[in-house]
């Protein structure tokens, strides 16, 4: 296995508070890695470093042996990068099948003068219907997002990152929100869509189904790397445990 | 027809066929794109200019058009370029400002007539009817593309940037790219509109193009229902005939089309188009009880 992505000494700075420092890591081709960390640890500033929403002052993000850190966000999808939101951010306008339809149509939409002469849908919304019935979220395929709960939502950010056929899928908080059969179920999705031979990198909070489905993870903390490896042996790391539970519960 | 249909008539067809171009064109930036724009008269001035200039030199009338086309284009490129540093309120500010700065540019400039703007433009050629049935030729091309456009993937893609630019971003759209296009596309037909309306009217200065006609222009589409081409169509033709048959709102059209404008936002954002809809649904579900 090799590194399909790569952080190297990632700094971020939001005016004079450290959000990321020096963090370093990868992700195995086909693996998938667990990123947590408390709340307020650097995770989804990590991840916005990754898509390219936040460019950090220093250090590298590699992408395929690419140096992506300079790119904009459009262009790494492009190379492979597809990522759900933590908030919910589907198309309003749109339907389901629709959002899901649009991101399908990646190839499409490359080139603004292209898709002028291009107007068939039908193979991107075949392919939709097919991610939307991965999901479990078929049913609502013509409804707008307003008509919808959250838990579809969430299924329709993931939905939508595969459509692009990513070769990396970030995952943000996808079971936040989420109760405890949703959140399973949801979770036995994400282990099939990594079965099916895609790296998944997931953020999440829900310690309990990281340690149930993730093989590996790095754990933040104050935007710091705290520590890396198998997900039992990680958390067992008397520093991770004092960074959750706080420094004298782990010293008892 | 038993109408006399004399020259007044072709006068007023001819003028609601360029109308309809323009109205549509900004639809192309603020309907389809989601890209808000109180400038647009700058484009279509820039076109009427061009155009005017280019047939007292000699060249062919048609010709000229396609170079006012062009050059708007060329401007709108350019005014295209703030839309990717600045978003909504900001940009409405931004392109209104490109609106005064046209104005107070061609104003100072000799070659450009000054305050005095520029007269005895050469004729089309056309003849009254023929320039009329041009006019409107171009009008309904510029509506079939409009509907086309919808339909293709540039379409989508406009309507993901309008909808939330930082998601469409995230499913691999150039968000920047499809902006520029958007403003190439409007202002380019909103030039040609230019072209049009400084050969029928054969004097232009200045004032033709400031913020009155920017907002009159912004008024059809919103009035109209932003990204309706239908809606639009029908509100351009009402704006272009009111002032004709009514002198005094003239006078007054800033006044009416703003009330109008704010009248559109509070009750009815989609525009006539919504209206209608609502309307229809409204009584076919009474003529099923």
């Amino acid at each position: 296995m090799s590194a399909l992505l790569q952080t190297r000494d990632v700094v971020v700075y939001f005016g004079g508070v450290i959000a990321l420092q020096d963090v370093s890591f990868h992700v195995e081709s086909g693996e998938l890695l667990g990123l947590i960390g408390p709340n307020g640890a650097g995770k989804t500033t990590m991840m916005r470093v990754i898509t390219g929403v936040v460019t950090p002052q220093s250090g590298t993000v590699m992408l395929d042996g690419q140096d992506v850190t300079k790119m904009r966000v459009h262009t790494r999808v492009r190379l492979g990068m597809g990522h759900s939101h933590q908030l919910v951010r589907p198309f309003k306008a749109m339907t389901l099948l629709e959002n899901v339809a649009l991101a399908a149509g990646f190839a499409k939409t490359r080139v603004p003068l292209r898709a002028l002469a291009l107007t068939s849908r039908a193979g991107e919304r075949r392919r939709a219907l097919e991610l939307l019935e991965l999901l479990g979220i078929a049913d609502a395929a013509d409804s707008t997002p307003a008509t919808l709960p959250l838990g579809y939502l969430k299924r329709l950010e993931m939905a939508r990152a595969l459509a692009l056929e990513p070769k990396l899928l970030l995952l943000d908080e996808p079971l936040a929100g989420l109760n405890h059969l949703e959140a399973r179920r949801l979770a036995d999705t994400v282990v099939e869509i990594n079965e099916s031979g895609r790296t998944v990198v997931l953020i999440e909070h829900n310690l309990g189904e990281v340690l149930r489905i993730c093989s590996r993870l790095v754990v933040l903390d104050n935007g710091r790397k705290l520590g890396e490896g198998d997900p039992h042996e990680v958390m067992a790391d008397p520093l991770v445990r004092a960074a959750y539970l706080g420094a004298s519960d782990a010293a008892a | 027809m038993s109408i006399d249909f004399g020259a007044y008539e072709m006068t007023l067809l001819t003028t609601i066929g360029i109308g309809v171009t323009v109205a549509l064109s900004l639809n192309l930036i603020t309907g389809f794109c989601g890209q808000i724009s109180l400038g647009h008269a700058a484009f279509y001035g820039t076109g009427a200019y061009c155009a005017a200039l280019l047939t007292k030199s000699g060249v062919p009338f048609v010709l000229a058009l396609l170079a006012g086309g062009a050059l708007a284009a060329g401007v709108g490129i350019i005014v295209g370029l703030t839309s990717l540093r600045v978003r909504h309120d900001f940009l409405a500010i931004t392109t209104m400002g490109v609106s005064f700065l046209f104005v107070g540019v061609v104003r100072q400039q000799e070659f450009l007539g000054g305050e005095m703007g520029v007269s005895s433009i050469p004729d089309h050629g056309f003849g009254k009817l023929g320039f009329m049935l041009f006019a409107l030729a171009i009008a309904l091309a510029v509506a079939v593309f409009s509907i086309y456009l919808k339909r293709t993937w540039m379409g989508y893609a406009f309507d993901s940037i309008a909808d939330d630019e930082d998601t469409a971003r995230t499913v691999g759209i150039d968000v920047g790219q499809y902006k520029l296009t958007a403003f190439a596309l409007g202002t380019a037909i909103a030039g040609i509109a230019g072209g049009l309306y400084a050969h029928q009217v054969r004097f232009i200065s200045p004032d033709s193009f400031g913020f009155i006609e920017s907002i009159t222009i912004l008024s059809m589409v919103v009035i109209g229902g932003i990204g309706s081409v239908g809606g639009i169509i029908v509100a351009a033709v009402v704006l272009t005939m009111l002032p004709q048959w009514f002198q005094f709102i003239e006078d007054y059209k800033l006044l009416l089309y703003g009330g109008l404008l704010f009248a559109m936002m509070r009750f009815s954002p989609g525009g006539l188009a919504a209206l209608t809809n609502k309307l229809l649904k409204r009584f076919a579900a009474r003529a099923r009880t």
